[in-house]
């Protein structure tokens, strides 16, 4: 579910009624089109054919992702990449599928098991956060929450090398762990989810469950976050991204390749692919392959980051 | 305790154990190595010992040219990157939000697409688009007349902007348009009436209300540029550009970390960057005059004149955040590692 068409804009509204009551009686579609801007540079097929150009500029890498991939390493090298010569796609994936013992599709089950139970994990810890700075009142509230904004501020890459430097002084440099524990964090996630908590969860209804005798954690539990669900998808939306998509603290972690996720895989191989042209295109089949869930997620899940988009830009 | 203070405890204290675990901590732990440094010992035999030295790793950092250079490069990035991102970004918003654009949902969706794809996964695209033997648009570009090299020193700066403005426009231009569509439509059809044309209304109306939107996409995107890495580490990565491994600070941290085995230079450069950062979003949040919080009742005459007109299908309360999720969708670090 999408926003829904604004009608406002073609048609008057109230303001423009009232204030012109000299043609009453003419429909609202046709005055709109007596209002309608007809300078050159305004006209619909010139306000939609830079709107198309932009949309050429950022669809068409993603158009040579797809069919580079279908390549061998002969085609893609001649160039003419947006064409299907040289079509392969098998070959590069089973090319894919053998590469390394079948190490890409480990670190693919890996990158789903990071960002899923990292995102899953994330989503909860952050919504009972910003539940409870929405639904309770407690001394310095506003202080604690001002730390969770300065969170935000914090550039994060420069925390990567120090969180390394302290991982491998209690030993947990190069596990599982070490990528996973550090994106359980999302500061703005709190944001989020207490925006949302206030949006979606009426105090009525917390009410109404603690008069029925139910405790507090379940309360929480049972009413507060069945309500939030929407908003408890936006934020495991945008986490799992984020953790899909992390790149420098996995490359400063992890050194055993068993535990890389995609990204960090497809950096290495790229590495290799300067001295070893076959290695192209399974750089790119590989890339393709870790652009589709993300690419579906968005596509499926539009009016979630939209609202996630739009809770920080509406102020 | 009564149970609501017991509640408050066990819901917070998730996050915020994690939170001084993985962001607290960290920073102090930088703070403290970056005050010290490795010695040989002797005459080399008993290996190194550390010993404290103060600023020293400071000057170090601060009077090395690969470390000074980096902060030009960056300036030079945001000085193109900033204006091309906030001008196309909120050009396309404007012009998506005109009576005029069509299938406005599907726009929005195949602008917004790049950002799904993950930032070094941008990178290898676009290298591949700029390297000569694999390229059609090197190609297309030969075959008229017009020979680009991406990749020779010139080209670098302008290359790596391509490919931050290709993952970014279309997500900071959703944020614009999320926030042109909660203008109160009576105001622009009072300018209208009054006979304003599209682009009076878009410059006299819709951009000054839209402002403080401007300056947090500009503060986060400067903040995240602060922070370039990923993209300029794959051209890096043996392409024969003219990208070096100390090409921008946090390159330089973690060369001096992982190829030079310097942990206090590497630390006192991560600090002198988060420090850089922070003043920047503090004289940025000083200078746009705002201390929002949320819970914090709105000063009168500086609002924006309108509930969001439910541009959303989410009921999203119009309060104050701060923040914005540019900054945010960081697990631990932004989810490019933010161009």
């Amino acid at each position: 579910m999408a926003p829904p068409p604004r009608t406002a804009v073609t048609g008057p509204g109230p303001t423009a009624l009232a204030s012109a009551p000299v043609r009453p009686s003419r429909t609202p579609s046709v005055r709109a089109a007596d209002r309608r801007p007809r300078g050159r540079w305004l006209s619909p097929a010139a306000v939609n054919a830079a709107l198309g150009l932009a949309v050429l500029y950022t669809l068409l890498p993603l158009v040579w992702l797809v069919t580079a991939a279908t390549k061998d390493a002969g085609g893609l090298l001649a160039g003419d990449a947006l064409s299907f010569e040289g079509f392969d796609l098998s070959g590069n994936l089973s090319r894919l599928a053998s590469e390394g013992g079948g190490i890409y599709f480990r670190w693919y089950a890996n990158s789903l098991l990071y960002a899923g139970v990292g995102a899953a994990l994330c989503a909860l810890i952050c919504v009972a956060a910003g539940y409870a700075f929405d639904k309770y009142r407690f001394p310095g509230k506003e202080k604690l929450f001002g730390v969770v904004l300065l969170g935000v501020l914090v550039p994060t890459t420069a925390l990567a090398l120090p969180l390394y430097l302290l991982a491998s002084r209690t030993g947990l440099v190069n596990t599982y762990w070490s990528v996973l524990v550090p994106v359980l964090v999302n500061p703005f996630g709190v944001y989020l989810a207490r925006v949302f908590s206030a949006g979606y969860i009426p105090d009525e209804a917390l009410e109404a469950a603690r008069i029925d005798g139910a405790g507090e954690l379940r309360v929480f539990w049972s009413i507060g976050l069945r309500m939030v669900a929407p908003g408890l998808v936006t934020v495991f939306l945008f986490q799992f991204t984020a953790i899909w998509n992390n790149f420098f603290l996995p490359l400063v972690m992890l050194s055993d390749q068993r535990l890389f996720p995609v990204s960090l895989g497809l950096y290495a191989w790229n590495g290799n692919a300067h001295g070893e042209p076959s290695f192209y295109p399974l750089v790119v089949t590989g890339s393709l392959l870790a652009v589709v869930p993300l690419i579906i997620a968005f596509v499926t899940l539009q009016r979630h980051w939209k609202a996630g988009l739009a809770a920080g830009s509406v102020r | 305790m009564n149970a609501k203070a017991r509640a408050v405890t066990v819901l917070l204290t998730p996050f915020f154990a994690l939170f001084a675990v993985v962001m607290v901590l960290p920073v102090g732990y930088a703070v403290w190595l970056s005050l010290f440094t490795e010695q040989q010992s002797g005459l080399g035999f008993g290996g190194t010992h550390t010993v404290f030295s103060g600023l020293g790793n400071y000057a170090a950092a601060l009077g090395d040219h690969a470390f000074r250079d980096g902060f030009l490069v960056l300036l030079g990035y945001c000085a193109l990157y900033l204006p091309l991102l906030l001008a196309g970004a909120l050009t396309l918003a404007l012009l998506l939000d005109s009576a005029l654009a069509r299938a406005r949902r599907v726009f929005q969706l195949a602008l917004f697409l790049p950002h799904a794809v993950p930032g070094i996964i941008a990178a290898l695209i676009w290298v591949y688009l700029y390297t000569p033997q694999l390229s059609p648009v090197v190609a297309a570009l030969e075959s008229g007349g017009a020979g680009v090299d991406f990749l020779s020193p010139a080209g670098a700066l302008p290359s790596v902007v391509n490919i931050a403005l290709w993952e970014w426009l279309g997500y900071n231009m959703v944020i614009f348009y999320a926030a042109l569509q909660a203008v109160d439509r009576s105001v622009i059809e009072a300018a209208t009436v009054d006979g304003a044309g599209a682009w009076r209304v878009a410059t006299g109306i819709k951009i000054p209300l839209i402002r403080s939107s401007l300056v947090m996409v500009a503060l986060f995107t400067v903040i995240g540029s602060l922070q370039l890495f990923t993209e300029p580490l794959i051209l890096n990565q043996g392409s024969g550009s003219a990208v070096t491994s100390s090409w921008t600070p946090n390159m330089y941290a973690y060369t001096a970390a992982f190829a030079r085995n310097d942990y206090g230079l590497a630390a006192a450069s991560s600090v002198l960057l988060a420090l850089v950062a922070a003043l920047l979003s503090f004289a940025v949040t000083r200078l746009s005059g705002r201390s929002a919080r949320p819970g914090r009742s709105p000063r009168p005459g500086r609002r924006l004149p309108a509930a969001p007109r439910t541009p959303l299908t989410h009921p999203v309360p119009s309060r104050t955040p701060l923040a914005h999720p540019d900054a945010s969708p960081a697990p631990l670090a932004h989810p490019k590692g933010r161009p």
